[in-house]
């Protein structure tokens, strides 16, 4: 190397003699190759053996070896062909190294046919939407053996996690969940007032509160919070089990993960939903019924009487008769997408968002099912 | 190695403490350029405290440290940009961002500081990768798809991307079997020499101390104990020294290392 040159120079590559001899100058390095880059690939250089002379290379790195090699590849020669004059000994180690791993031809950009792109996408997504189906029902069978095995008493029951998950999911949701309902109700009787006003029908919002979260409301907004608070934990949880190997060694240790990890939490869902629903229906109509007593003029005499007259129990014992349904889907949709976790803590991430995603839907399908099934019975 | 005489980071007097325990007091180490320098030392003795001090990734309770001959150890993020440019690191398990496959992992650092056009860019992500010794279609792989080895390798073509200067590796040939860290150790050698790197190597391998170091440092009691090539550290009376060396691992380590000696005597040029 010239100790002359500044390392500091622009890369600059002169063809000279009909492009057989190339001058190579400055620092050739990647904070000082912008320049070069884009010009490099017009130069004209001939085909047929070269001579490079670098003997006012400042500097050399990776970069720079591979311009150079590339620059030397339009003249379809392999390196051994050219004459190369004032490398270093370092620098000549790193072009011999550089030469042997390059590959012979520039890498090709994948090319993407949009619309193909698009059918191919479409096509995943069914397709994975059918196998997404068909696990779930496998799941389920799984879950619903295991729970008959649980009954001949095959199998036990584990009563420490169960109880363990039943404070989780349900003792430590009811603020949540009272909060939440308990405002919706107050909204859902402000409206249906403001509604109502106009035809001077204001006393029916009792009606339209109390039917409303008995039937619907209660629980519908008590399976998607807990679809998003307790089904992504319980896809996390397995989940996160799963990527350290430890349903690996549950099996291996000969115990059951579904009798282990799912029916537990299944169980406390099964018994903690219901009640929390009935909490959240309480709670609705206490919300509506403080709106009507402090802003509407109804007083709580007329509100406990018409709410006692006006609405039949059978309203109650419909939506009550949906929680045991949605806890069985939340629960075993937030294990299964657990069991799918595999390796990485982004696999953790994906499932748990998918977790939360499948149980509100199916959830929400299966309510609009349940409501023309009772309207078809007129119940 | 050329120019060994010119110091590329000097450790003097580090001081670090967690809580009510002193891990470094008073830790003195030079680390000259183009050499390789193999740190070991028992657990618990700071190996990965000191690489992270060095590095800025930990703010050490006293002492200095310099690197190509500044003053590092109290700069701000913005102040360690430029510095960060020249080194290179090389995480246990790789540390690839999973959600990028390898060569866009190798492409970030050199889009973050360089702005070059698509193709040359590809290009040279796909020359780092082959450099590591990875076939080409590993390119286009998710970390989760590769196997440890593999991983390890797309991590050290990510930090070498913007041709470092000075490269760290922390226990590069854990959770590899022993022909893999072989193979392992002799890339490193050969990138090291192609490429003019300084290596500062943390590591429990005795095998990789014998093969690759030039000079070994061992941390004991806080302290850099001893730095010097590894025929005179084994010689060493300091009781984890002759436990370490003279061990069975240690002791098969040295004949291994000898026996290469025998059959290739100049191999030390290198």
């Amino acid at each position: 190397m010239a100790a002359v040159v500044s390392p500091n120079v622009p890369a600059q590559l002169q063809v000279e003699g009909d492009g057989a001899r190339l001058r190579m100058q400055g620092a050739w390095t990647l904070a000082h190759l912008d320049g070069l880059i884009a010009g490099a690939d017009r130069m004209r250089v001939a085909s047929g053996p070269l001579a490079i002379d670098a003997s006012e290379v400042a500097e050399l790195d990776t970069a720079g070896v591979l311009l150079l090699l590339r620059t030397l590849r339009a003249s379809g020669q392999p390196l051994q062909a050219h004459t190369i004059t004032g490398l270093g000994e370092a620098d000549t180690a790193l072009l011999q190294l550089l030469a042997s791993r390059l590959e012979p031809q520039r890498p090709q950009r994948e090319r993407h046919f949009q619309f193909r792109l698009l059918l191919s996408r479409i096509g995943t997504a069914v397709v994975r939407f059918l196998a997404t189906g068909r696990e779930f029902l496998g799941f389920v069978g799984l879950v619903i053996a295991t729970l008959g095995q649980l009954l001949i008493r095959r199998r036990r029951l584990r009563w420490t996690s169960t109880v363990f998950h039943m404070e989780q999911v349900g003792l430590d949701a009811v603020p949540i969940v009272a909060l939440l309902t308990f405002l919706v109700g107050a909204v859902v009787a402000f409206v249906g007032a403001t509604a109502l006003r106009d035809f001077g029908a204001e006393v029916f919002t009792v009606e339209l509160v109390a039917i409303s979260f008995l039937r619907e409301f209660g629980v519908l907004l008590t399976a998607i919070l807990l679809a998003g608070r307790s089904g992504s934990a319980f896809t996390a949880q397995i989940g996160s089990m799963k990527s350290r190997e430890e349903l690996d060694a549950i099996q291996v240790l000969g115990l059951d993960a579904i009798e282990l990890l799912v029916i537990p939490r299944l169980l406390a869902l099964l018994v903690m939903l219901p009640l929390l629903a009935f909490i959240a229906t309480i709670m609705g109509i206490l919300g509506g019924g403080l709106v009507g007593i402090l802003a509407l003029d109804i007083t709580p005499g007329m509100f406990i009487s018409r709410l006692q007259e006006m609405t039949d129990i059978s309203h109650f014992w419909v939506g009550m008769s949906k929680a045991p349904i949605f806890a069985f889907l939340i629960a075993v949709v937030g294990c299964m997408e657990g069991f799918k976790v595999e390796g990485s803590a982004e696999s953790v991430g994906f499932h748990t968002t998918a977790s939360v995603v499948q149980s509100i839907f199916l959830v929400i399908v299966v309510d609009a099912m349940f409501a023309m099934f009772f309207m078809q019975l007129d119940i | 190695m050329s120019a060994a005489s010119e110091p590329i980071i000097e450790v003097e007097g580090l001081r670090n403490v967690f809580g009510k325990q002193v891990v470094h007091s008073d830790l003195d180490l030079t680390v000259m350029r183009g050499e390789v320098l193999g740190v070991v030392g028992g657990s618990g003795t700071g190996k990965s405290v000191l690489m992270r001090a060095i590095l800025g990734l930990k703010r050490p309770d006293g002492g200095r440290i310099r690197m190509f001959g500044q003053d590092t150890t109290y700069l701000d993020a913005d102040a360690r940009k430029p510095f960060e440019r020249r080194i290179g690191l090389l995480f246990q398990d790789g540390a690839l961002f999973s959600s990028l496959t390898v060569a866009e992992n190798v492409k970030v650092p050199l889009q973050e500081y360089y702005n070059l056009p698509t193709d040359f860019l590809d290009e040279l992500a796909l020359l780092k990768i082959r450099m590591t010794g990875l076939p080409a279609n590993a390119a286009h792989k998710y970390p989760a798809q590769l196997s440890g080895g593999m991983r390890k390798r797309a991590g050290l073509a990510r930090a070498l991307a913007l041709d470092p200067e000075i490269l760290f590796l922390d226990e590069p040939t854990s959770g590899l079997d022993a022909i893999g860290a072989a193979a392992f150790d002799d890339l490193i050698r050969t990138l090291a020499n192609a490429l003019g790197l300084t290596v500062f190597l943390v590591t429990h391998d005795m095998d990789s101390l014998y093969s690759l170091c030039d000079r070994i440092a061992v941390l004991a009691d806080g302290k850099v104990v001893v730095v010097d090539s590894v025929e005179v550290v084994e010689r060493n009376p300091h009781p984890w020294i002759r436990e370490c060396f003279q061990g069975p691992r240690g002791r098969s380590a040295m004949q291994q290392h000898d026996r290469n000696q025998v059959a290739q005597p100049k191999l030390s040029g290198a």
